[in-house]
Formats: structure tokens, C-alpha cells, sequence
């Protein structure tokens, strides 16, 4: 095990893809010469030149369509967005072609591409530049989406979903590239799109977040262990294909869940954890399924407003208890 | 050659269309071009027009009706031809469906057909991870919801539990936000501390698992044998009180200078037998297009084993002596017990005795042992209170019960069995004539 913060798994991981496979490239704003906005991609044009290490424009839907078109001619393009934010640009090439080309073309070509960059909010940066769009990709067959939480499922998953012969949407996040965490050094280490990893056990609560809200999931874990409720916490680290079989393996020890989602409320990760855990746990549980997620509202840009507007650990910690019938 | 005309596809979507009105009528001349019926679609009302022209024979639906896609409305020929192969086809091709349609009421219709087409919308293919298990399995939850006692509030989890360990939701106090029954209260819950003022708290028991058993050869036979003789003889019972203080006297004397012990069964059994001999329609089988009295006497007696039930066959009772009757019954006994007798050892009865007096019973009846037409159910000797001369004394009774089967049997015949019967045992004397 080496200890490498986020930025570098996911370095690794597309230097190792990249070493592995000459139609691996990664392209997006900065990434070459500047070595990437937020460091990820440092020293990779060095090793692989700028044939395979390309700055773009800021042009989101012209170098994303780029990329689909080099997919559909047989590359494996990695596109990289400063944020997902502007990916929203770019979308038109994302859902409408990424995802529906082998479709619509009978199996004729397919799209290995990844659009990865970081994804919802980082601090104050207003309402545009704050939104998570993991669930709303997750709306669209044809569409992988994967939001990984710690170094370790970061590199594991990058590797696959470069790998993967379908569309995959790569989630980031600016505020964990400098996390750092223990990252397996197992040669050509892959961890498999669509599979949940249960990252603390307990009997008294399954709590399902992902991304940066594994984090708080994790801060109310510790602190309700001092009141002896032991969270059970479930990563499920690939929104969709969802392992929901692990999550409700879970429910049905525990009793109870309450799902931390990044996104807004209506129709989102934590609506379809709920729906699929009263459709197939529906006798095990002891209180509906509790969520927690941002308000119905954008983000403001106030800090004391945003900090209210953004779950924390403590929005966890009442939903436990809620679930649990504490207080 | 005559044609039909098919529900024609009018919109792209459509999967039937309603007649909302025919302009034609049975032996109208049509021409090519003629608007010949309007059609209410899922989008909007349609006119159909004759691709042939023709003479109207046969309008088979009716306005107001469903037709399927491709059903046939109405049929075009020339006039007089035989259009009987085409009509059979429009039935077996529209048969089911009107038939179904017509027995409805036209809003009720409208429902179905509305319902139909909801579930077409949410084809399982197209809907993914929600597949229709999982709609299935939502309405049973809902159902079973409602079915449930009334208001109580409670978890589906507590709900399982309780039913679970028979628990009484009505009995648990929820802890939970209104009252909500949830898992801890089942957990904790004790049924002495639900009490009530003023009821009676009835416990509530767990259940305690149920066997399966395996269903013996022995078994099978004793089923079916006995259930084709219940249902298909008409049973009738006549039950007798039989005085037995002489019998007790008789027998007493009899074991003091007999080598074998003579039971009160033995007793019995051979004074059965020496009446059946006076009443040969006793003595009887019912075989369908006949009844056959039998020539020889055979009783046979009901053996209870662990397993069940064995009924040995005494040859030629009337003719043995109470010894022989003693000996040969308890040996027989002895082998059903063992289970060690021989088919012929139990083929061949024309009557059959069933004791259960050594139990106490006072009286019962017994299912016809078939061929026979007869059972006699014998119960315990009693001591109870007799008038003799205008006096209460004690008195020894022991009732016995004839089941006949009425097909052979009328219930004179068997009163008179009974007196001869009863006439032998309450003087045994008269078994030595």
C-alpha cells in the first residue's frame, strides 16, 4: 500500500491505461502544458508528447464531440472538464451521443470515452459552478456513472472505466484532490464498475453516500459511535449500474438507512436508494428511509447560507437518530 | 367470392377500434369508395371505406363494440353465396374477445380498455431496473397493508416480527413518532405488562412447529378402504343396551375350569356369530348387480396396532368352540401386533367386530369394514342403576352399536339381529343349543 492523494491515483491510473494501451489520450483545458488546472495530469506530457496529451480550446461541446468522434473511430479518449459544471455545454455530446451512438447504430461502433472532472460544489463559487450532476447522468441509459470517494476506489475504478467500451462519466471532486489515502499497489489493481463497498460495519444503521459525502457520512459516524449507534456505511462508488443488493443486504441487518446525496432532492441517488429498499426490503425496515440531501434551492453564494445549504455531518446525525427513534 | 371486411389500422397506435356507427345494413349494395362505418380510434373517429364492391350478407358487430385489430366487421359478397366457412372464421377470430367485451358494461369497458393500454406504456423492457416483479410485489404490500388490523401504527419490520412471535399489535404500545409501533417494542414486549384494567390479559402463545409425516402403505389402505365405505355404503346405526350379568356369571364359571381365559369379547364374538347364522342378510356383501349371503360365518376382529389398524379373519366362527375362538384370536393378535399376518389371515370376513369397552367407551360407531354389510362397535360393561321389579338395583349394561349398510341391510332386519344378538349374550345358555 503507498499513501497518494486523489489527484495521484487518478494520475496513475491514466498513466498505467495510458502505458498500457497507445489509443489511450487524454484531452481538456489545461491538462497538457499547464499540467492540468488542478494538477492531475502533471507529467504526463512529458512522458507521453503532445500527440496523446492535447490542451483544448474552452470549448466544451467541440472538444467533447471531439472525443466522441475519436471513440466511435476506434480511440479511447479520456476528456477532462475543468469541472462538470461546463460540462453542462458539452451535453449535447454526452447524452445524445456518447450514450446512444452503439444504440441507435445496432451495435455498429462503440463509444469508449471517459468525461471525467470534478463534480458539485466546492465552496463558494455561486449558483452555476456548484451543481452535482452525478444523478441527473444517471437518468440516461447508456451512461456509466462513477463517484468514488478515496484515492484507493479512485484509481481502482478509473482503470476500468478507461477500459469499459461504453460511455462513462467520471466524477471528481476539487475539494479531495489533496486527500490523501492509502492506495493498493497490487500491479494493474482494477476495481469492477457497478460494485458497493461497505466501508465501516454496524448493526445499527445503513448509511449509502458516495463522493464527498462518504466524508461527512463518515465525521457523524464517529461521532454517534461516542453515543454507541454504530453506523453501517456503504460506498457504493458507481452511481449507476447502482449495487443495490449490497445496500439492501444491509438494510435488511439494520433495519433502517438514511442516504447522504450531494444532488438536489427531487428524483435523484437517494429517491431510487429509497424506492429499491422499500420494494425489496420492505418487511425489514423499522422507519422510512430517511435522506439527506441539498434543499430545492441553488447554491448561494453567502458563506453563512452556503454552509447551511450544504449537508454536513450534523444534517447525518439527525437523520440517524430519527431512523434509530433516539431523542 | 364473398370477403371480409377487417378492422382496418387507422392510427398507429391503435390495437382496436369501436363501430360508432355503420351506414349499411344487411343486403345493401356497396361500391368501392363508400363510406361504410365510422370507427372511434384511441386518437380520434375514423371512416372506414369498402375497398370491393359487393352486397352486404353479413354485419357481424354491433355499434358500440370493440374490434381488434384485423377483426372482421362485416362481410361482402355476391347475393345468396354460402358464406358459412367465412362466419365460423370470424367467430373463432373474434370469440373471445367480444364475448368478454359484450358482457361488460360500456363504462366499465372503457375502464379496461383504458387499463390496457396503462400497461403497454410501462412495458417491462423499456422500464429497466423496475421490472414488473417488482409492480407486482408493490400492490401485495399495499394490499396486505390495508387487510391489516385497521389504524395501528407500525413498522413493516415490527409488523413481521409481531406476526412472527404472535404478538397481538393491538397489545404492544408503540414508542415510536404517533404511537408507531417499531422493533424495540416488539423486543421488549411482555405480554403480563400490556394488562389492562378490567380484561382478562390472554396470553399470547408462540406456535409450535407442525410434522409432516409420511404416509404409510398401511395408512393409504386404511384411508381409501374406509373412505370409499363411509361415502359410497349408506350407514345406519342402531345402538342396544345389553344386560351382562349372567355373561359375568357364565364367564366366571366357564374360566374356572377352562385351559384358556375366556374373554368378553370371545363371548361376544361367538354370539355374533351364531346370530349371524340365524340372519343370513347380515351375513351379506353388497357386489354391485347382486348380494351375496355368505355360506360360512366369518368374523373378523379389529386389532389395534401402533401403525394403525388390522382386522384377522376368524374362519368359520359359529362353528368353534369359545376355547378355540379365545385361542385363535389371541394368536391372531399377537401376529397383527408383530406384524406378521398373512394375507389369508385377514381375506375373506363377512362381519367384523370392533371392542373399544377395555377403554371405556361406553358406545360408538364404526365404518363398515367392506365386503361386509356389517359392523357391530362393542363398549364397556358399566355398572349402572337398573329397575327390576319396581326397584332401583345395580345393574351391569354394555351397549353395542351396528353400523349397516342400507343397501343390504333395513333397519327391521337389523333390529332383529340386535334381539338375537342381545337374547345370546344375556343367556349364554342358549349359545349351546
Amino acid at each position: 500500500m503507498a499513501e497518494l492523494q486523489f489527484r495521484e491515483a487518478i494520475r496513475d491510473a491514466m498513466d498505467e491505461e495510458m502505458a498500457r494501451d497507445e489509443k489511450v489520450f487524454l484531452m481538456g483545458e489545461e491538462v497538457s502544458e499547464y499540467n492540468g488546472a488542478y494538477k492531475v495530469s502533471e507529467g504526463l506530457l512529458d512522458k507521453y508528447g503532445f500527440k496523446r496529451v492535447i490542451d483544448t480550446p474552452i470549448s466544451e461541446l467541440g472538444f467533447a464531440g471531439i472525443g466522441v468522434g475519436a471513440a466511435m473511430n476506434g480511440l479511447r479518449p479520456i476528456v477532462e472538464f475543468m469541472t462538470f459544471n461546463f460540462a453542462v455545454l458539452a451535453a449535447d455530446q454526452i447524452i445524445n451521443h456518447a450514450s446512444k451512438a452503439r444504440y441507435m447504430l445496432g451495435g455498429q461502433l462503440n463509444t469508449p470515452i471517459v468525461f471525467r472532472g470534478p463534480n458539485a460544489s466546492a465552496g463558494q463559487l455561486g449558483a452555476t459552478h456548484s451543481v452535482a450532476y452525478d444523478s441527473m447522468y444517471a437518468q440516461f441509459p447508456g451512461l456509466s456513472v462513477i463517484y468514488p470517494s478515496e484515492p484507493d476506489d479512485a484509481k481502482g475504478l478509473l482503470k476500468s472505466a478507461i477500459r469499459n467500451d461504453d460511455a462513462v462519466l467520471f466524477m471528481e471532486s476539487e475539494q479531495m484532490y489533496g486527500l490523501k489515502g492509502e492506495v493498493s499497489d497490487e500491479e494493474d489493481y482494477i476495481i469492477p464498475i457497478g460494485k458497493g463497498k461497505i466501508k465501516r460495519e454496524g448493526d445499527d444503521v445503513t448509511v449509502v453516500a458516495t463522493g464527498k459525502m462518504y466524508h461527512i457520512a463518515k465525521q457523524a459516524a464517529n461521532e454517534l459511535a461516542k453515543d454507541g449507534v454504530e453506523m453501517e456505511i456503504i460506498d457504493p462508488r458507481t452511481i449507476k449500474p447502482l449495487d443495490i443488493e449490497l445496500i439492501v443486504e444491509s438494510v435488511k441487518k439494520t433495519n433502517r438507512c438514511v442516504v447522504v446525496d450531494e444532488s438536489h432532492p427531487f428524483g435523484g441517488l437517494a429517491s431510487e436508494v429509497g424506492f429499491l429498499i422499500q420494494r425489496e426490503a420492505f418487511d425489514y425496515l423499522d422507519a422510512p428511509v430517511r435522506r439527506v440531501t441539498l434543499p430545492d434551492v441553488n447554491a448561494p453564494f453567502s458563506k453563512p447560507l452556503f454552509d447551511l445549504w450544504l449537508p454536513g455531518a450534523k444534517n447525518v446525525i439527525d437523520a440517524v437518530n430519527a431512523v434509530t427513534y433516539r431523542n | 367470392m364473398a370477403i371480409k371486411i377487417e378492422m382496418p389500422k387507422l392510427s398507429d397506435t391503435m390495437e382496436e377500434g369501436v363501430i360508432a356507427k355503420w351506414n349499411i345494413s344487411e343486403g345493401d349494395k356497396i361500391e368501392a369508395g363508400d363510406v361504410i362505418a365510422e370507427v372511434e380510434t384511441d386518437k380520434a373517429t375514423m371512416e372506414v371505406e369498402a375497398f370491393d364492391p359487393g352486397t352486404v350478407l353479413k354485419i357481424l358487430v354491433d355499434e358500440g363494440d370493440a374490434v381488434p385489430l384485423g377483426g372482421i366487421m362485416a362481410i361482402v359478397g355476391e347475393e345468396g353465396e354460402d358464406i358459412s366457412d367465412l362466419l365460423k372464421e370470424a367467430e373463432s377470430a373474434n370469440g373471445e374477445s367480444s364475448s368478454e367485451e359484450k358482457s361488460d358494461t360500456g363504462n366499465s369497458d372503457n375502464e379496461k380498455k383504458k387499463e390496457s393500454s396503462d400497461k403497454k406504456e410501462f412495458d417491462p423492457i423499456l422500464e429497466g431496473v423496475d421490472s414488473g416483479n417488482g409492480k407486482e410485489k408493490e400492490s401485495t404490500q399495499a394490499e396486505d397493508q390495508a387487510d391489516d388490523d385497521g389504524r395501528i401504527k407500525a413498522s413493516p419490520l415490527a409488523r413481521k416480527m409481531a406476526e412472527d412471535k404472535g404478538i397481538k399489535l393491538s397489545a404492544v404500545d408503540g414508542s415510536g413518532p404517533e404511537g408507531r409501533i417499531i422493533k424495540r417494542d416488539i423486543e421488549n414486549y411482555k405480554p403480563a405488562e400490556a394488562k389492562k384494567e378490567g380484561t382478562v390479559q390472554v396470553p399470547s402463545f408462540a406456535s409450535e412447529e407442525d410434522e409432516e409425516i409420511k404416509i404409510s402403505q398401511m395408512r393409504k389402505v386404511i384411508a381409501r378402504r374406509l373412505s370409499e365405505s363411509k361415502f359410497n355404503n349408506p350407514h345406519f346405526y342402531e345402538t342396544i343396551d345389553i344386560d351382562m350379568e349372567r355373561a359375568i356369571n357364565a364367564r366366571a364359571a366357564l374360566n374356572e375350569i377352562s385351559d384358556v381365559k375366556i374373554s368378553f369379547n370371545d363371548i361376544v364374538v361367538k354370539a355374533s356369530a351364531m346370530a349371524l347364522r340365524k340372519h343370513p342378510e347380515i351375513n351379506s356383501s353388497w357386489l354391485g348387480d347382486t348380494i351375496r349371503k355368505h355360506g360360512d360365518v366369518n368374523v373378523a376382529v379389529a386389532v389395534a396396532i401402533d401403525e394403525g389398524l388390522m382386522t384377522p379373519v376368524l374362519n368359520h366362527t359359529d362353528k368353534k368352540t369359545l376355547q378355540q375362538i379365545s385361542t385363535e384370536t389371541r394368536e391372531l393378535a399377537g401376529l397383527a401386533r408383530d406384524r406378521k399376518l398373512q394375507p389369508e389371515q385377514m381375506e375373506g370376513s363377512t362381519f367384523t367386530i370392533s371392542n373399544l369397552g377395555m377403554f371405556g367407551i361406553e358406545e360408538f360407531t364404526a365404518i363398515i369394514n367392506p365386503p361386509n354389510a356389517c359392523i357391530l362397535a362393542v363398549g364397556a360393561i358399566r355398572d349402572v342403576p337398573v329397575v327390576k321389579n319396581g326397584e332401583v338395583v345395580p345393574g351391569k349394561r354394555m351397549k353395542v352399536t351396528l353400523s349397516s349398510d342400507h343397501r343390504i341391510v333395513d333397519g327391521a332386519k337389523a333390529a332383529q339381529f340386535l334381539n338375537t344378538l342381545r337374547t345370546m349374550i344375556e343367556n349364554p345358555l342358549a349359545m349351546m343349543l
